[in-house]
This record gives structure tokens, C-alpha cells and sequence, in this order.
């Protein structure tokens, strides 16, 4: 696995028309930074297989996972993608190790050795002593990097990251974006993460995309971007 | 949580005259049934050789017809709550259709059920000449009609419970590469199992008390189609105190069941 | 079940007859067998009556109801036994009429009859089987037949009271499919063709026309079934309730014979 993404991706969604394109290296964490409604999470669902394409293509190493024209698109189920969506992060009625297996069976492990990588993902990444509780029962932080292992636990060539530290209190960022970032650097493959914090982007990622409207406004490396921004938008967005 | 910790949460004060007038519109009868009820012969008209075989028939009935509500509901519930992408009138259309028994006197869909399944039914003709099967009058008639007057609480209530389950949820479980019957089984019925067994607690309550539809469809024969509530009408005519008795039966038994279900059910959602 | 005597007549029934005494005798006293004699009838009664008085009544009330502009008469037909438990525990009734005497005798009992009960018409049970007699059936020893599909209303109910006594009369162990709780039920059954036969009685098989055919049966003759009538004490229209007893059984003898019955 290793994630090279090359995607043109355009989506309408009533009135609202996504036209993006999005590269990432293998290996390499692109930030895809907008505001409110500037399609960042269309993009992602795109990408995931939620909302086929209208036009454009999605290779990711080299395989066609959506491409209208020549009739392509691979289910959601099929992509080697991971999801790590801001709410809803986790399912209510599974313990946090249910959780990480839950993506263990469906790629074929029987329950026990489904449950047993679960428990040994969960412990090497410090979360151990969480394996029997309920989501409910868990802080934001917890929350996310749960849900962050079960993502990773399918080893995905790509993984999505949709405001993975938007639930969590302001205190407990740092933390979370710290433990994030250890993930990511264990990751094989690329990710894009999105957010509205310039901290994230700074912290976890190696490029930035700013979407305003549904298009790229400004692609590059976070330094660049701040050097010279395209518009008063992404000066803005950039602002720590 | 007190209540006092939460004012925002208090009913509105105009609310509860009518609330209780509610409440003694459904608890009343109860009452007067409860207190007219011959306490000292319900032992000898419990063991009058009616109601025993009644009780029985009814409870077993009305379970088997709970089960076949679910497991005909269910799925039916999943297509109706899947159906946004119908045109309009088509949803309209189906959910009309599967409401239509919450709104048809009993008695008339009994007929119904027998313009289908009679000896000379649309259906019941060709199974009655090809195979020599015949369906009023048995306890499976029994079923056939419980199931019918019951099948729209299931229905429905499973359909809200399946609209509140968080479209995100199965977007999760499809990332994670549960293909549809993977993300319904693990994902979405889970999450609406409150609803579903709210709607076979309903239906079942609905079958235990039915009526109409059983005395048209399936007649009334003692141990093969004579429910409770059969049971209850028939002795209505000779022997008023009996019918009473009959009925205070059934309302204990409704109340325990119901009581008992819930409690289960409750428990095994929460742990 | 068991023939205990009811515990429902209570108190109220007590307090509806101690109202209802005056009504009754002003009711009795008009009780002139020509009705031209009571010009002050107007207003409305509900009658309770026998299922099986469904097609006769509404045909005399408009008669009635011609004779006496301004009056309307309400009927309300059911199973005899269901429509005297309504009457006993209260329902405002003005008449009842009834498909046997046992019957009556409930709302005797219970002290809601305003004067005697008089007996109108009587009814004998014959067999109903569907057009065509699909399940050749030929007398009352097919009813013994488990392959043939029986109803039979519940002994409860006056009809299915007559069938048992039929039955033990000639000595025929039936196995009915089916208690019906009345036999406007058993009927249906015969009618929609889901029964090979049931017992009916003779104006049944009348009013249903060509749908089912009637086998008479000699058990018959031995199990006739008396229609009582008779004005209820707290009626609010007592004279009307009495005029309607009167006119039916002076004048109702020619429909009742059309439709079946028998002379009293």
C-alpha cells in the first residue's frame, strides 16, 4: 500500500458544485482548509465513495475508484480508504474493542482473531484499559483516537480525516494532535486531513489545499501559502 | 436528577387537566372492571374449562403472531424507510396501504381475510382444490388475522426507529467495508432495536386483544381458535360476571406480559 | 359456562325503576291497539331488536312512520343476548324485542320491561348450506360429519341454545367447526362458502335469498323459538314506545309471515 492520490473530483449537491483536484504522494498528509461550506467534507465523501462523482476521476495507485465517463465506481465498501468522520465517530451500541474489529471482520477475520488485533491495536496505542467501554462512556479525545485505530486497523491506503480534533475541548487539542501525529507517522499511507485550524495543518500536515466555493483557490506547502496568499481568505484561514 | 434541577423540562401547567382527564379516560374502565369484578368466583370461573384453554391459545397466538410481525415487518419497515427516492405518491401510496388495517373495522378485514384465504378466497380457492387446505377455522387463521391487525405497529414503529438512526453511522460501517446486509445487520438494526421491539410489544398487545378479525376469519372453537377476548364476548351473553372475570384475566395478563417484556427488553438495550 | 344468575342488575337499575314506574303506566294506559287514537305521538325510539328482525322492522316502522308523521323509529339489531346485557346495564333503550323468551327474561329480571312481554312471531331452525350444497349436506346427521365444515352459534346465544337442543333431540353428536357468537355470523360463514353447513333459522335462509339453500329437518318442529316484545321502563318517550309494541303485534302478523316466521 501506498497512496498515491490523483483525483479530480466534481460533485453537485443541489446547488452547490464541488470542482477540485486533490494529489497527495504516497506516504504524504495533504490539509484540505476552507471555511464553513467550502466543500471540504464533499470532497471527503467523494473520496470515500458517499457521493459519486458528476465528472472527473479518482485514481489512487493507479486504480480507477470513480471515473463516470468510462462507468467506474467502486462501493464505498471496496475502497482501501479509511474515515475518521467528526461526529458520529464511533458505533453507540459496540464497546470501543467492538469498534476496532468491526473493520477486522468485514475484511474476513473470524470474531476471536478479529477481537484479539482489536485489543492489540488498542494497547499499543494506549488505550488499553478502554477496550470494554461504551462510546458514551468515552472523553472526545478518547473518542477520536479510538476512532482513528479502528480506521488504521484496515491498514486503508488512504485515510480520511474530517476534523478529527473538532470535538475535543480546546485543552485537550495539543494532546490529541500530539498522539494524531504519532499515528500518521506510523501511517504507510497518505492522508488528508481536514480542518479549519491552521494548528492542525502545522502540526500534522506537509501540504495545504484551501477550497473556497467548492474550487482550489491555493495549493502548496503550508510556508509557502502563508508567504504569499492567493486571497484575503486563505491569508485569514492561515492566520494562528 | 431531581426535577427540581431541571425547570425547562417541566410539563406546561395548562397541560394537566386534559393530561388527567387522559389518564382517567384510560385507567377509569379499568377501575370499574377491577372493582365490579366477581373476586370470589374468579377461582371456579377460572377453572369453568373456557378460560384456561382461552388464555392459553391466546398468549401462544399472539407471541407467534408478534414473531411474524417482525420478521415480515422488519424488512418491510427497511424497504418504506429506503423509499425517499420513490416518487412521491408512490411512498404516499405504500405507507396508505401498510396503515390501512390501523383504520379498517376488524370485522372487515376478518372478511377480507376470507375474500383472500377462504375456501373460496382468491388464494384459498386454489390451495383448498390443489392441496385439500383449508384455513378459516384453524388456529393458523387465528395467526393470519393477529398478524394483520398487528403488522402496521410494527411496521411503523420500526420505520421511525430506522429514520432516527444516524445516516453517518452507515456511512461509517460502509468505509469500513460492510457491504449493505453487513451495515444492516451490524449497524442500522442494532441501533433500531429499541424501536423494533417497542413494535413487537404493540403488536403483540394488538393480537392479544383481537377481536373482529378472529371471530370472522378464524370462528370460534374452544382450543383451536377461541381467544380470550372470543371467550370474553361469547360469555357476555349467558353470564355477565363471567365475561367480567374473563376480562380482568386478560388485563392482568396484558399488564404482567407487557411489564415483563419491557423490563427485559429495556435491560438488554442498556447492557 | 355456568348459569349463575347475573350480578349486574345493581343499584342503577333500582333508580331506573323507581323513574321509570310513572313512564310505564302512562305507556300502559295508552296502550290502545288503534293508533289513530294517539294523535300526541311524535319524537323518536331506539329499538333494541333481534339480528334476525332486520329486514321486517325497518319495512313496518315506515309504515308505522306514515300513520304517524313526526315519529322516527331507530333500530338497533345485534345478537338477542349482547343487546339485553346493553339494556340491563343501562343503554337508553325504548323497545326490545327479543329471539327468545330466556332472553327476556334477563331484562325481566332486572325489572326494565314496562308491561309483559307479548310474543310476536316464532321461528323454527332449518339448515343453511351454500348455493349449490358444495358439501352435500342432506339432514341434521351430517352435522356429525367432521370432513364437513359446521357452524353452529355459540350455546349462549338463543340460536345456538335451540341447535343443542336439537342436536340431543336427535341424538347426534355434532362437531361443529365453529361457535359463532350470533347467527347473523353463521350466515356469513354459509354464505361465503366457508362452511358446507350451518344452523340458521328460517328467515334466515329467506333473507338470504338465492345465496344459500334451506334443508328443514322433522328435530325442528321441537325446538321453536318464541319472539318476545315488550315497551322498557325508562323510556323518554313512553307512549310512542308502547304505540310501535301495539302496532306490531296488531298489524305486523302479514310481513312477519313473508319474512318467515311463524304465527304466534
Amino acid at each position: 500500500m501506498s497512496g498515491a492520490l490523483d483525483a479530480r473530483i466534481r460533485v453537485r449537491r443541489g446547488d452547490f458544485a464541488v470542482d477540485a483536484e486533490l494529489r497527495a504522494e504516497q506516504g504524504g498528509v495533504v490539509a484540505l482548509m476552507g471555511r464553513n461550506g467550502a466543500g471540504k467534507s464533499t470532497v471527503a465523501a467523494a473520496l470515500a465513495g458517499l457521493a459519486p462523482l458528476a465528472a472527473g476521476r479518482i485514481l489512487l495507485d493507479g486504480v480507477v475508484l470513480d471515473d463516470p465517463e468510462a462507468d467506474v465506481l467502486v462501493p464505498a465498501e471496496r475502497r482501501p480508504v479509511g474515515l475518521v468522520q467528526q461526529q458520529a465517530a464511533l458505533f453507540p451500541h459496540l464497546s470501543a474493542l467492538d469498534n476496532v474489529a468491526f473493520g477486522l471482520r468485514t475484511a474476513g477475520l473470524r470474531r476471536g482473531a478479529a477481537r484479539q488485533r482489536a485489543a492489540r491495536l488498542l494497547q499499543e496505542a494506549g488505550l488499553g484499559e478502554l477496550a470494554a467501554r461504551r462510546p458514551a462512556t468515552l472523553s472526545g479525545g478518547q473518542t477520536a483516537r479510538v476512532a482513528l485505530i479502528r480506521s488504521l486497523a484496515r491498514e486503508p491506503a488512504l485515510l480520511l480525516l474530517d476534523e478529527p480534533l473538532a470535538a475535543v475541548d480546546a485543552e485537550a487539542r495539543p494532546l490529541l494532535r500530539t498522539a494524531i501525529a504519532d499515528r500518521l507517522r506510523a501511517f504507510a499511507g497518505s492522508a488528508v486531513l481536514i480542518t479549519h485550524d491552521v494548528r492542525d495543518a502545522e502540526a500534522l500536515a506537509d501540504r495545504v489545499v484551501v477550497l473556497d466555493g467548492g474550487r482550489v483557490v491555493q495549493a502548496g506547502p503550508l510556508a509557502d501559502l502563508r508567504a504569499a496568499p492567493a486571497d484575503p481568505v486563505v491569508a485569514r484561514l492561515l492566520q494562528a | 436528577m431531581s426535577r427540581r434541577a431541571d425547570p425547562a423540562a417541566r410539563a406546561p401547567r395548562a397541560l394537566l387537566l386534559p393530561a388527567a382527564l387522559g389518564v382517567l379516560l384510560l385507567i377509569g374502565p379499568l377501575v370499574a372492571l377491577l372493582i365490579r369484578a366477581p373476586w370470589g368466583d374468579l377461582p371456579s370461573i377460572l377453572a369453568g374449562g373456557t378460560v384456561l384453554p382461552a388464555l392459553g391459545l391466546s398468549l401462544g397466538t399472539a407471541a407467534i403472531s408478534a414473531g411474524l410481525c417482525v420478521v415480515l415487518g422488519v424488512p418491510l419497515a427497511v424497504v418504506l424507510a429506503g423509499a425517499d427516492g420513490w416518487p412521491a405518491p408512490a411512498r404516499r401510496l405504500a405507507r396508505a396501504l401498510v396503515t390501512t388495517p390501523l383504520v379498517l373495522p376488524p370485522v372487515v378485514g376478518g372478511i377480507a381475510l376470507l375474500l383472500l384465504l377462504g375456501r373460496v378466497g382468491l388464494i384459498g380457492e386454489p390451495l383448498y382444490r390443489g392441496f385439500g387446505v383449508t384455513i378459516p377455522f384453524t388456529t393458523a387463521a387465528v395467526v393470519i388475522a393477529q398478524t394483520f391487525v398487528g403488522l402496521p405497529f410494527l411496521v411503523l414503529g420500526v420505520e421511525g426507529a430506522l429514520r432516527g438512526v444516524d445516516a453517518r453511522q452507515q456511512a461509517a460501517a460502509a468505509v469500513l467495508g460492510a457491504g449493505a446486509w453487513t451495515r444492516f445487520a451490524r449497524v442500522t438494526l442494532p441501533l433500531a432495536a429499541p424501536g423494533v421491539a417497542a413494535g413487537a410489544v404493540l403488536a403483540f398487545a394488538r393480537a392479544l386483544g383481537e377481536f373482529g378479525a378472529t371471530i370472522t376469519f378464524a370462528g370460534s372453537l374452544p382450543a383451536a381458535t377461541q381467544t380470550l377476548p372470543v371467550a370474553a364476548y361469547l360469555a357476555l351473553n349467558s353470564d355477565p360476571a363471567a365475561a367480567i372475570a374473563i376480562s380482568v384475566v386478560l388485563v392482568l395478563v396484558s399488564l404482567g406480559v407487557l411489564v415483563a417484556l419491557r423490563d427485559r427488553w429495556l435491560r438488554g438495550i442498556a447492557g | 359456562m355456568s348459569r349463575r344468575p347475573s350480578l349486574v342488575p345493581v343499584a342503577a337499575a333500582t333508580l331506573v325503576l323507581l323513574a321509570g314506574c310513572a313512564q310505564g303506566g302512562s305507556g300502559a294506559a295508552s296502550s290502545s291497539p288503534t293508533p289513530s287514537a294517539s294523535p300526541s305521538l311524535s319524537g323518536s325510539i331506539t329499538v333494541d331488536a333481534a339480528a334476525s328482525l332486520n329486514e321486517v322492522f325497518p319495512e313496518l316502522a315506515t309504515e308505522f312512520q306514515q300513520r304517524h308523521p313526526g315519529t322516527r323509529v331507530v333500530f338497533s339489531f345485534g345478537g338477542s343476548s349482547t343487546l339485553a346485557a346493553q339494556i340491563v346495564s343501562g343503554a337508553p333503550v325504548d323497545v326490545f324485542a327479543a329471539a327468545s323468551t330466556k332472553t327476556m327474561r334477563t331484562v325481566q329480571d332486572a325489572q326494565r320491561t314496562a308491561a309483559d312481554p307479548v310474543v310476536i312471531a316464532r321461528n323454527r331452525l332449518e339448515i343453511a348450506v351454500p348455493k349449490g350444497d358444495p358439501g352435500k349436506v342432506t339432514g341434521l346427521a351430517d352435522f356429525a360429519d367432521a370432513a364437513k365444515t359446521i357452524v353452529v352459534c355459540d350455546e349462549t346465544v338463543p340460536c345456538g341454545a335451540a341447535a343443542q337442543q336439537v342436536f340431543s333431540l336427535g341424538k347426534i353428536a355434532a362437531k361443529p367447526d365453529s361457535y359463532e357468537p350470533d347467527v347473523t355470523a353463521v350466515l356469513t360463514k354459509v354464505r361465503t362458502g366457508e362452511a358446507d353447513a350451518g344452523l340458521v333459522y328460517v328467515t334466515d335462509v329467506v333473507a338470504a335469498g338465492d345465496q344459500v339453500q334451506g334443508i328443514p329437518f322433522a328435530e325442528s318442529d321441537r325446538a321453536i323459538t318464541d319472539y318476545p316484545i315488550a315497551a322498557l321502563t325508562d323510556s323518554k318517550n313512553a307512549s310512542l314506545a308502547q304505540a310501535w309494541v301495539d302496532f306490531v303485534v296488531a298489524e305486523g302478523g302479514p310481513d312477519l309471515e313473508a319474512a318467515g316466521f311463524l304465527a304466534p
